[in-house]
């Protein structure tokens, strides 16, 4: 994103509209935004010109006994009561379109995990990035591997929870194309803040080209970046970093073809077959210093991915 | 004929010259520890819940420096996830919930009824040391590994993720709750029987209805509190299946049964604040509340509609969506007493004799910040709107506005205001005024940047964020060391008055309510004699 752009961008409420929800939400959004300013200004204004004009001129001032004033308290209960109605309804109207999926939606599968985002199209492609067509309902059916996460995304003004045992559902339609980000809201531990992904919005020509090649990752691409897409896209990022630093995981850097000591008291040499072992059964054995925190990759990656994500942590091991 | 004797009695005090205070009474370390006095209970109190206030915010402090940039700055991602929790965990558990009630509320509850003590003497001293029990598991889990849950320990994670100490800290948390509840019991006998001679329901001071009112949610509520913790710790040490979904159990129950307890406690920890609002203005108005019974009731019913709500906090999280509609109703339907008590208050200043004394203008701070906290509260019950909303920076900054620009600033203004009273002392009320401004100002920055960067769509408890927030970020942090100043001012200001203060009179402030008719400070049995209320708490006007 522009930096220029966002840094006179930080005095606004919403962010871009980028649903077909958005419109509505944000409606309501500054119909109360106004209010508050109206009630706030007659609170604080009514406060500070008695304070000014009622201030204690001496110390034997008397004042009237006022123990209330009927009219004006049912005035003050009545409108207020009103409006708060008015806001309530507005409110369920638009929720229950949030929650009234369209029958001719895109069906996209959603999982979490510790800390990354998965995207699954009936076409057998898996992604790390979620890839839509403009104007068209996409349904999102939920799940989490471990604990609770959130799927937000802030241009669409959508959000739900995301649990393992269970399917969570909400869906959205863009209305633009463009890049916007998810981001989980519901902690979910160490890299909380780093569990975020792409949301990619393209014409539905691009989108077509994009399913045919397999979601960009075809059998043209070449082993390493293939194998860079997937460190980007499939989580391994929020853990392993490549410049040595330690994360929740090892850092790739100089790992290849180095003698690893597990926590059980053993050893190993990182070569492919190690590395293998490491993506489908990562809990097995333990390097020292560090946690089994790790979940399978087995069934989640094919065999040209493994070798390609071999072949990335080769690339930048030296 | 018992109420003749105890004015005898007292005629010969006077007249053997003047009683000792409660401070002076009696001598030495036992002399406190094992004291059944409410006075000295609710001092200890104060001491115990503002060193947790500093600890607190130190850990605050800490968050917003790491948050200075999205990089990491000073602490680990899991440090920094420790940091947030202990915070909220702190401030929660330790600060908020008993600050009010278990320490202006032990003091003033049987002075402002005229009475000798509370109900149940050595029950309070229990509860304290049940606080200072449960206390000591919070201590234990910051040198055992710190807690990284969030204060609001949602599962599984909490169950079967965390490494860090959470049984310590759920256990401190469940015992805490019982140092709740025995305060609610003896702070709801006490009112039902022990009230002075004259002293009608009608004729207590709202503070004391607010304590009431809190009281009974802290006795309905807090129970199911401690079931839940207790699940939660047979889940994670027997593994018996209740929350977590790999063991047969359901997160979402989890949050019911947490929010169950932890919204009603969103009104324990905001009503007793209300109470002390309501004195505030009153006595430096020097008029009448306006609308005294509206006052007392709304206390009361959002007491009861409080426990009707919870599911609002879940909008997103996967329950029913028909229910959400029924808890985002009610949520409006509580708002409309909140909304009644502050045109109340704003009401009573009319034609009034206001003097702006340190304790007004935290008064005056309070009805600026909770105004802001309360109408963006209309934001987040909205279904629609909190979709977006839920679980960003504008929740944080709204709760903040009601806990801290609410809850606490009332609870310094109460300090401000009864501390001559407790201490004998005055204070420098110019320094008392630099205090309540510098940490108004820097509450502001640091919290109206929140509502900002959330409405974006920055999500809450985030080690690293977007770099678009950077900004707003900045700014907040700035804020945060600006209020951090004016609550250590303050601080001063009260060590100020305890070294060099001058004497405090009866009676500074020109109060009504009996508090001001005993000693300043009072003496161990708060009166001489047993005192009979000949008028309201609020009979200023003519």
């Amino acid at each position: 994103m522009n930096t220029n752009e966002t840094q006179s961008d930080i005095w606004r409420w919403m962010p871009d509209q980028m649903s077909t929800f958005a419109s509505n939400v944000d409606g309501l959004f500054y119909f109360i935004l106004i209010l508050c300013v109206i009630f706030f200004t007659l609170i604080v204004g009514a406060m500070v010109y008695f304070v000014v004009k009622f201030r204690r001129r001496t110390d034997q001032d008397e004042t009237p006994l006022i123990k209330g004033n009927h009219t004006i308290e049912i005035i003050w209960s009545v409108i207020p009561g009103i409006l708060l109605i008015a806001i309530f309804t507005w409110g369920f109207v638009d929720w229950m379109k949030l929650g009234t999926v369209p029958p001719n939606a895109l069906d996209v599968r959603v999982e979490g995990y510790k800390w990354a985002w998965s995207f699954v199209y009936p076409e057998g492609i898996v992604s790390g990035e979620l890839v839509v067509p403009v104007g068209k309902p996409v349904k999102l059916t939920m799940s989490s591997k471990d604990v609770l996460h959130s799927f937000y995304v802030a241009e669409f003004r959508i959000k739900r929870d995301v649990l393992p045992g269970r399917y969570t559902v909400q869906w959205f339609e863009a209305t633009d194309t463009g890049e916007h980000w998810v981001q989980c809201t519901e902690y979910c531990g160490t890299s909380h803040s780093k569990m975020i992904a792409k949301v990619k919005v393209v014409s539905q020509e691009e989108y077509d080209e994009w399913i045919s090649t397999g979601g960009g990752m075809g059998d043209d691409v070449p082993l390493a970046d293939l194998g860079k897409m997937l460190y980007e896209q499939r989580g391994c990022v929020a853990c392993h970093s490549l410049d040595g630093s330690k994360v929740v995981g090892p850092t790739f850097k100089g790992l290849y073809g180095v003698e690893r000591k597990f926590t059980d008291g053993t050893s190993a040499v990182a070569d492919d077959n190690y590395l293998k072992t490491a993506i489908l059964a990562p809990n097995d054995t333990v390097v020292e210093g560090f946690s089994p925190v790790m979940p399978s990759f087995q069934g989640q990656l094919n065999d040209r991915q493994i070798s390609a994500l071999i072949e990335f942590i080769k690339s930048v091991s030296q | 004929m018992f109420l003749s004797q105890q004015r005898t009695n007292s005629a010969a005090a006077d007249a053997s010259g003047s009683e000792p205070s409660y401070l002076t009474a009696k001598r030495g370390l036992m002399s406190w520890l094992v004291t059944v006095d409410h006075k000295r209970i609710g001092l200890m109190y104060l001491v115990s819940v503002l060193f947790f206030f500093l600890v607190g915010g130190l850990f605050a402090l800490a968050v917003r420096m790491e948050l200075f940039s999205p990089a990491e700055n000073y602490f680990s991602a899991d440090t920094y996830n420790k940091l947030f929790t202990l915070h909220g965990a702190v401030m929660v558990f330790l600060v908020i919930i008993p600050s009010i009630p278990a320490s202006l509320g032990n003091f003033f509850l049987p002075l402002m009824l005229g009475v000798k003590d509370v109900a149940f003497p050595k029950l309070n001293l229990l509860s304290f040391y049940i606080y200072v029990f449960g206390a000591c598991f919070f201590l234990y889990t910051l040198v055992s590994g710190g807690l990284d849950t969030g204060w609001t320990f949602y599962t599984p994670y909490s169950s079967s993720s965390s490494e860090t100490s959470v049984i310590s800290s759920t256990f401190g948390a469940f015992v805490l709750g019982f140092s709740s509840i025995l305060t609610g019991v003896n702070f709801i006998v006490t009112m039902h029987k022990m009230r002075a001679p004259g002293m009608t329901w009608t004729r207590m001071p709202l503070f004391l209805w607010s304590l009431y009112a809190t009281s009974v949610i802290q006795v309905l509520a807090t129970p199911v509190l401690a079931i839940t913790l207790l699940l939660l710790i047979a889940e994670r040490t027997l593994g018996i299946g209740i929350f977590d979904p790999a063991m047969g159990g359901d997160p979402v129950l989890y949050q019911h049964f947490f929010w169950f307890y932890s919204h009603p406690a969103v009104y324990i920890m905001i009503l007793p604040g209300f109470g002390v609002i309501s004195e505030l203005i009153t006595i430096n108005s020097r008029k009448h509340i306006f609308g005294y019974k509206a006052v007392a009731i709304s206390s009361v019913s959002i007491a009861v509609i409080g426990f009707l709500v919870w599911g609002h906090h879940m909008f997103v999280s996967g329950q029913s969506e028909f229910i959400s509609v029924f808890f985002s109703f009610l949520t409006y339907a509580v708002g409309l007493p909140t909304a009644i008590k502050v045109f109340s208050w704003v009401a009573t200043m009319y034609k009034g004799s206001i003097t702006l004394t340190t304790p007004m203008w935290y008064a005056l701070s309070f009805l600026f910040l909770f105004s802001i906290g309360g109408l963006t509260g209309l934001f987040l019950g909205a279904l629609s709107v909190d979709v977006h909303l839920h679980d960003t920076y504008f929740v944080v900054a709204h709760f903040h506005y009601v806990m801290m620009g609410g809850t606490i600033i009332a609870f310094i203004g109460g300090i401000h205001h009864w501390w001559p009273k407790m201490t004998g002392k005055m204070y420098n009320s110019a320094m008392g005024n630099l205090g309540c401004f510098l940490t108004f100002v820097g509450f502001n920055v640091t919290f109206f940047s929140q509502f900002l960067m959330g409405s974006q769509g920055m999500p809450r408890r985030y080690y690293t964020y977007l770099e678009q927030y950077e900004t707003l970020h900045v700014i907040s942090t700035i804020g945060s060391q600006v209020l951090g100043l004016g609550l250590f001012v303050t601080l001063f200001c009260f060590i100020h008055s305890l070294m060099a203060g001058k004497k405090a009179g009866k009676n500074p402030w020109g109060g009504l309510s009996m508090e001001w008719e005993t000693e300043s400070p009072p003496i161990e049995h708060n009166f001489h004699g047993q005192p009979v209320c000949e008028r309201g708490p609020y009979d200023y006007g003519k």
